[in-house]
């Protein structure tokens, strides 16, 4: 307890001058953001602006083309999605990595399954399936069997059990969203967005979420970084801004855009 | 701070009741019930089939034709098995009839050169999955599809086998006992079908390896994203496909009293991707079921046998296994169009 009150406000993640290019594409050309423990930083950005790539460079899943990571003001590199999950870096993809044709319990714990060990490593669906039942029970998600396949959950219950799969992972010390609420109504969004904040009351979780709509996630983050053309041009404290000055920036950047050509 | 709350929740969850598990478990099978529908349907279809054959022709359930059924199914469903495995992680091995037909040679050339029997399969068995490897490390590795690689491999080791053998059919040599055990006697080889489609169905949804194969084909990205290995999935089922391929080479082998070096080859293939597609495993990866494909293998041989008893010309058969193939594939199509309506 004393300990989360005195570390809250350091620093966990840092990146310095990341880029990464696809061939031709240049997705990220210089981005450095500062992510500190207990804070829920929003990132904004239109889309093709670049968002998802720096979650999948977190992830460990691109590699940067050039520039650098800090976790704890360590330098890391991460080789792969494994490697940062045991770092304690846990994506929610925008496409959600679930399968269909699983259930959700097996959905929740893939990877990371309970086994009975053995050679043939046995899974052990009992204690899985009634662990996976009890954290979406606390998380306020409710499913009428976590026995159901992923293709009957709507939009809205797949985005919620894949963060609470990533919510419920061991050692998670920072969660990554990437627009957590796209595909969801405003009672399921709400029902992430308060899971989001009760997280951030009881734990020192440090989360990114990638976001489109500022106005829905604008109460729930502390910091709000903009992503465009592949650089961040807005960093500010939730607090020092407003919906309309985030509103006017974007509506600029459109002028803009429509003025001159991008080089 | 983070972890103690997570465990503080866990051990809440210690002391809440099961109810909502039980309401869970009668909801619960709903999930499996497609694939056990299916089953049961192919079931259901196997057991009308004798019923016809047996009312047309009284010879049909004679223990001696029983044994002739069982040699149409044995190697077929247990290469079915195999390609099950390698279906659902959304791959294909044309190559694994003709894997069937070396490594009986391996065999028999490595207990020419002196070693004993079980060496001898077990080193048959190695090479199998050596062409396993290959197939999966070329796919994987260099992007080639499974198609093009395994299709290369199958002329590859079609010819390399008529090379090696000269192209002249060799008698395999075992004592009586071990001639028997190992496919020579009828009940046997059906023993080991049964054991090894139960061992794969087991697997396939007991054991995590199953669970990344289903994970692999059923959404490549999202399970790479999850940090499942899926080259390595993919690898490990090719190799096991073949291994599959190489032991009912093996077996049929000794059933026979003669390896030959055109036995299998693209039939015996086709025959088990043709059970494993009427026992409900999807081309597209990540569904499919062993048993379904045993199931589907014993429809075919029961098919092929009745019409040898009752006359029926083989072409016969091959033309209602090309619409019982197409049909299948249809109903499976709809039953997934079902499944999408209802799930919005
Ligand atoms: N794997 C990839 N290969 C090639 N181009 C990519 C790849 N991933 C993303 N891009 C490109 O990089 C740019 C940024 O994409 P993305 O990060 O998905 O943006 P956002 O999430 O902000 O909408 C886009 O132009 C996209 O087409
Ligand atoms: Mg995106």
């Amino acid at each position: 307890m004393t300990a989360a009150t005195s570390s809250a406000g350091e620093e966990i993640l840092r990146g310095e001058n990341l880029s990464k290019s696809f061939g031709q594409v240049t997705a990220l050309s210089d981005v450095s953001f500062r992510l500190k423990k207990g804070e829920v930083l929003a990132l904004l950005g239109d889309n093709g602006a670049g968002k998802s790539t720096l979650m999948k460079i977190l992830t460990g899943f691109h590699r940067p083309t050039s520039g650098s990571l800090y976790f704890d003001n360590q330098p890391v590199e991460f080789g792969s999605v494994t490697h940062a999950r045991r770092a304690g870096i846990e994506p929610v993809y925008q496409d959600l990595a679930l399968i269909n044709e699983l259930s959700v319990f097996r959905n929740m714990f893939l990877k990371r399954e309970i086994l009975r060990g053995g050679p043939l490593r046995l899974l052990n669906d009992a204690a899985m399936r009634e662990k996976a039942d009890a954290q979406l029970r606390e998380i306020g998600i409710k499913l009428p069997s976590v026995d159901v396949p992923i293709s009957k959950l709507s939009g809205g219950q797949r985005q919620a059990i894949a963060v609470a799969r990533s919510v419920y992972s061991e050692n998670v010390r920072v969660l990554l969203l990437d627009e957590p609420t796209a595909a969801m109504g405003v009672r399921e969004s709400k029902q992430i967005l308060d899971l989001i904040r009760r997280l951030k009351e009881t734990s020192e979780l440090a989360v990114i979420i990638v976001a489109h709509n500022y106005a829905q996630i604008f109460d729930v983050c502390d910091r709000i970084n903009l992503l465009q053309y592949g650089t961040i041009t807005f960093d500010r404290a939730t607090a020092d801004t407003s919906i309309q000055e985030l509103t006017d920036i974007v509506v600029n950047s459109y002028r803009n855009a429509d003025q001159t050509t991008p080089a | 701070m983070t972890q103690s709350n997570r465990h503080n929740a866990e051990g809440r969850v210690s002391e809440a009741p099961a109810a909502p598990a039980k309401r869970g478990s009668s909801l619960s099978r709903l999930g499996r019930n497609m694939a056990q529908w299916r089953e049961a349907s192919i079931l259901l279809a196997a057991i009308v089939l004798v019923i016809y054959f047996q009312a047309t022709s009284p010879a049909f359930l004679t223990l001696n034709n029983i044994g002739v059924l069982s040699q149409f199914a044995t190697a077929v469903a247990i290469i079915a098995a195999g390609q099950v495995m390698v279906l659902i992680c959304g791959e294909l091995d044309l190559s694994v009839g003709q894997v069937y037909a070396i490594t009986p040679f391996i065999m028999y050339f490595a207990q020419q050169a002196g070693l004993p029997l079980g060496v001898a399969i077990v080193l048959g068995l190695v090479v199998a999955a050596l062409i396993g490897l290959v197939n999966g490390l070329i796919t994987v590795g260099l992007g080639v599809s499974s198609f093009v690689t395994t299709l290369g491999m199958l002329f590859f080791i079609q010819g390399l086998t008529l090379t090696i053998s000269g192209g002249f059919p060799v008698q395999p040599v075992a004592g009586e006992f071990w001639t028997a055990v190992l496919g020579g006697n009828v009940f046997g080889a059906l023993l080991w079908m049964v054991a090894i489609a139960l061992l794969f169905q087991f697997i396939l949804f007991r054991t995590r390896w199953g669970l990344h194969t289903i994970a692999t084909g059923g959404n490549p990205l999202g399970a790479s994203q999850i940090g499942i290995r899926t080259g390595r999935v993919k690898i490990g089922n090719f190799m096991l496909c073949s291994m599959l391929g190489g032991f009912a080479g093996i077996l049929d082998a000794f059933r026979i009293g003669s390896i030959d070096p055109l036995a299998g080859g693209t039939e015996i293939m086709f025959m088990a991707i043709a059970s494993a597609v009427i026992g409900g495993t999807l081309l597209a990866g990540g569904s499919g079921t062993v048993i379904g494909a045993l199931l589907g293998a014993l429809v075919l041989a029961i098919l092929k046998d009745g019409f040898t008893i009752s006359g029926v010309s083989a072409y016969t058969f091959d033309m209602i296994l090309g619409l019982a193939i197409v049909i299948t594939m249809i109903m499976n199509v709809h039953l997934s169009r079902l499944r999408a309506r209802g799930k919005t």
